[in-house]
C-alpha cells in the first residue's frame, strides 16, 4: 500500500498532516499503540526539517502487514555531516526557525530514538532522502 | 458487528424513528447507519454522548431510565442531586427548597453530588504529581469521553486518571454514613439524577469496575417535571432556611467547564468541551503536540454538564445560574454564615481508600480487525473503492460519509450497489433494472419512502 504527500515550504502551520493520516491508517491495520506514536513522531520530526532546512518536498508511505517504511526526500541544501547532524543540540537553524519554537536540535536524535530503521542519504546542493522504517512484529 | 462490550443508554424507538437520518450525519464517531427506514447503532463504537438525541426531530432517540418507582424498594431512599439540577430553576427557587421537595416526593434523603468534590480533586491532583510518565492526564468524569479515549485513542488510556468520579464518592459516603447510623445495609437504595446518557451508561456497565456504587439512575428531565410540579402546586410551605448545605463554593461548580481544572489546580491544564473540540484537541495530544502539558478536564458537552440532554433550560443559563449560587456561597463563607468543612470531611480517610478504579481498558473501533494481514487485506479494499464513491457524502447509501460506506463494504456491512451513483452508472450500461435499484433503496430507507413519492406526492 503506497501513499504520497507534498511537503511545502515554510508552511509549518500544515506540518503534520501526512503523520494524522499515517496514524489512522496505522490505526486501522490494529498496530500496537506505542509503534504508531512513534512513527508518527518521527515523521512529524522528519517533516519540519523539510519545511525548516529545505524547501519542502515528498513524503512517500509504503505499508504492509509488516512494517511500514516512510521516506521523506527533497531537494534542498542537503546535510554536509550527517554524523555531526545527528548529534544532540547540534542545529543551523535560522533564527525565524527557532522563533516558531524549532532549532533546538533534537529533531534527528529523536527520529534515531524513535524508529527501527534509519537512513539518510544526503549530497550538498541536491537535497536529502531520510527512510524510516518501523516494523509491526 | 463484533460483539457489543458497552451498555448504551441512549436507545432508538423504532416505532418514531422516520429514517431522516439526522443522527447518523451528526454522529461524531460514524455510529449510526439507516437499514430498513430506520436508524440503527453500531453498539460498539456509540460512545454515549447524545449528539443523536439533540438532532432527532421526532423524539425518537431516547435515554432508558429506571423506573421511578423502582426507589420504593428500598425502605432508605437517598437522592444525589447534581448542583445543575438546582441551576435548571430560577433564583427564586433556591438550593435548600429544591432539597426539601426532592425529600418530599418520595426521597428520605437528599445529598449534592458536589459534597465529595474536594475530596476528589485531592485525590486527583496526587494522582496527577504522582504519575508524571502518563502526561497529560485525563480527567475521567465524564463517561462519554472515557468511552471517547477507549475505541478513538487507545494510545491515550494509560493517561486517563484512574479515579472513581464525585458521585461514587458521594454515595459512598452516604451509604457507609447511613450504615453507621444503623440502616441496615440492604434498605438502602442510592439514586442519582443524570443529566446526561453518558453517566447512565457508566453506571450500568461502569468502566473498571464491576458493581456500581448507586442502585440506580433516574433521568433530569423527569425529576425536574416532578420537582416543578410539586413547586407549583405548592400545597404546604417548605422551610426556604439553610438545608442544602452540602457543598462548597469552589466545588458546587465542578460539573461546569473549567471547575475540575480549577480544583485541581495543576501547572498546565486545560479544559476543553465539546465532542468535536474535544476530537480535535486529543488528536493533538496523540501526536505529543502540546508540550508540557499536566491535566486535561474535557467533557462531551458545551458548558459542562449543563450542557447536558437531560437538562431542562438553556445551558448558559444554567451555568450562570450556579456561578451565582458559587458566588452566593462564597460571600457566606467569608462571613462565616457557613462552615467550609462539611461533614463529609470526617470519612475522608474512607472514600481515599475507596477511591480507584481498575485498570482502563482500551477497546479500539478504529481496527479494521484485530489480525494484521486481514486488517491489511480490508484497509487495501477500502482504498480501492473509495475513489469509485462520488465523494459527495450523500448519505444516500444509508452511511453517513463515502469513507465509511467504503469501510462497510470493506467489513461486508454493505455493497457497493447501495451507491446511487453507482447505481445509476449500472442502470446506464444496462447491467442493472430500475427495479433493482428501487428495491435497493427500498432496503435502506424503508418501503414507504418510495410509494410516497411515487404515487401519493
Ligand atoms: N532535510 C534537511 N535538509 C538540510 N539540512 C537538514 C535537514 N534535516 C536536518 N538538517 C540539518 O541537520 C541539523 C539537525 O537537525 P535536527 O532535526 O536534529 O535539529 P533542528 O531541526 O535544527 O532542530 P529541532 O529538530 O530540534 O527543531 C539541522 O539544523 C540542519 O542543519
Ligand atoms: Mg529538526
Amino acid at each position: 500500500m503506497h501513499f504520497e504527500y507534498n511537503i511545502i515550504e515554510s508552511d509549518f502551520a500544515n506540518a503534520g498532516k501526512a503523520s494524522s493520516e499515517i496514524k489512522k491508517t496505522m490505526k486501522q491495520l490494529n498496530i500496537d499503540a506505542q509503534k504508531i506514536k512513534r512513527m508518527v513522531v518521527a515523521v512529524y520530526e522528519a517533516e519540519v526539517n523539510a519545511i525548516a532546512h529545505a524547501f519542502g518536498g515528498t513524503i512517500f508511505v509504503d505499508i504492509d502487514s509488516e512494517k511500514i517504511c516512510v521516506l521523506i526526500k527533497d531537494s534542498g541544501p542537503g546535510i554536509e555531516n550527517i554524523e555531526l547532524a545527528m548529534q544532540k543540540g547540534y542545529s543551523t537553524a535560522s533564527a525565524k526557525v527557532r522563533e516558531m519554537g524549532f532549532g533546538a536540535g533534537m529533531g534527528l536524535p529523536n527520529i534515531k530514538n524513535n524508529v527501527d530503521d534509519l537512513d539518510i542519504k544526503s549530497e550538498v546542493g541536491v537535497g536529502t532522502e531520510i527512510k524510516m522504517v518501523v516494523n509491526f512484529i | 458487528m463484533k460483539e457489543s462490550f458497552f451498555y448504551h443508554a441512549l436507545k432508538i424507538d423504532e416505532k418514531r424513528c422516520f429514517g431522516c437520518s439526522r443522527c447518523m450525519r451528526n454522529c461524531p464517531t460514524e455510529a449510526i447507519r439507516v437499514r430498513g427506514g430506520k436508524a440503527t447503532i453500531y453498539e460498539n463504537r456509540c460512545i454515549d454522548c447524545g449528539e443523536c438525541y439533540k438532532v432527532c426531530p421526532s423524539g425518537a432517540v431516547y435515554v432508558a431510565q429506571d423506573d421511578f418507582a423502582s426507589i420504593y424498594n428500598f425502605k432508605t431512599r437517598v437522592v444525589l442531586a447534581p448542583s445543575i439540577f438546582f441551576g435548571q430553576f430560577s433564583e427564586k427557587y433556591n438550593a435548600s427548597l429544591i432539597h426539601s421537595v426532592l425529600t418530599d416526593i418520595g426521597f428520605t434523603h437528599a445529598i449534592e453530588v458536589e459534597a465529595s468534590a474536594y475530596i476528589h480533586s485531592q485525590v486527583t491532583s496526587d494522582y496527577i504529581s504522582s504519575h508524571e510518565e502518563h502526561k497529560p492526564l485525563i480527567s475521567t468524569f465524564c463517561p462519554a469521553i472515557v468511552r471517547l479515549i477507549q475505541v478513538k485513542f487507545p494510545a491515550l488510556v494509560d493517561n486517563l486518571v484512574p479515579i472513581k468520579a464525585p458521585v461514587d464518592f458521594t454515595a459512598n459516603y452516604i451509604r457507609k454514613k447511613l450504615i453507621d447510623e444503623g440502616v441496615p445495609e440492604e434498605d438502602i437504595g442510592i439514586f442519582y439524577i443524570t443529566p446526561c446518557a453518558a453517566k447512565i451508561a457508566a453506571t450500568k456497565s461502569p468502566v473498571g469496575e464491576d458493581k456500581s456504587s448507586v442502585d440506580g439512575v433516574l433521568n433530569m428531565d423527569t425529576m425536574y417535571n416532578m420537582v416543578y410540579k410539586q413547586l407549583k402546586n405548592q400545597a404546604k410551605e417548605y422551610k426556604t432556611k439553610l438545608v442544602a448545605n452540602d457543598v462548597t463554593s469552589d466545588c458546587v461548580v465542578f460539573s461546569l467547564t473549567n471547575g475540575e481544572k480549577r480544583l485541581n489546580n495543576c501547572k498546565k491544564s486545560f479544559a476543553i468541551d465539546e465532542i468535536h473540540n474535544v476530537i480535535d484537541f486529543l488528536d493533538k495530544v496523540e501526536n505529543d503536540d502540546i508540550e508540557n502539558l499536566d491535566f486535561l478536564e474535557l467533557r462531551a458537552c458545551d458548558q459542562g454538564c449543563p450542557g447536558g440532554i437531560l437538562t431542562c433550560g438553556n445551558r448558559f443559563v444554567i451555568n450562570d445560574r450556579v456561578m451565582y449560587r458559587a458566588k452566593k456561597l462564597a460571600d457566606r463563607e467569608r462571613s462565616g454564615e457557613t462552615s467550609r468543612k462539611k461533614e463529609i470531611t470526617k470519612m475522608e480517610d474512607y472514600l481515599v481508600k475507596n477511591s480507584r478504579v481498575g485498570k482502563i481498558l482500551p477497546r479500539s473501533m478504529m481496527k479494521l480487525d484485530e489480525d494484521i494481514s486481514v486488517a491489511f487485506q480490508k484497509l487495501t479494499k477500502i482504498r480501492e473503492i473509495e475513489p469509485k464513491l462520488p465523494q459527495i457524502d450523500c448519505s444516500v447509501c444509508g452511511a453517513p460519509s463515502c469513507h465509511a460506506l467504503a469501510e462497510d463494504i470493506a467489513c461486508d456491512n454493505a455493497s457497493l450497489l447501495d451507491c446511487v451513483f453507482i447505481q445509476r452508472n449500472l442502470e446506464n450500461r444496462n447491467s442493472m433494472t430500475a427495479q433493482e435499484s428501487v428495491d435497493i433503496i427500498k432496503n435502506i430507507w424503508g418501503e414507504e419512502k418510495l410509494d410516497d413519492y411515487i404515487l401519493n406526492k
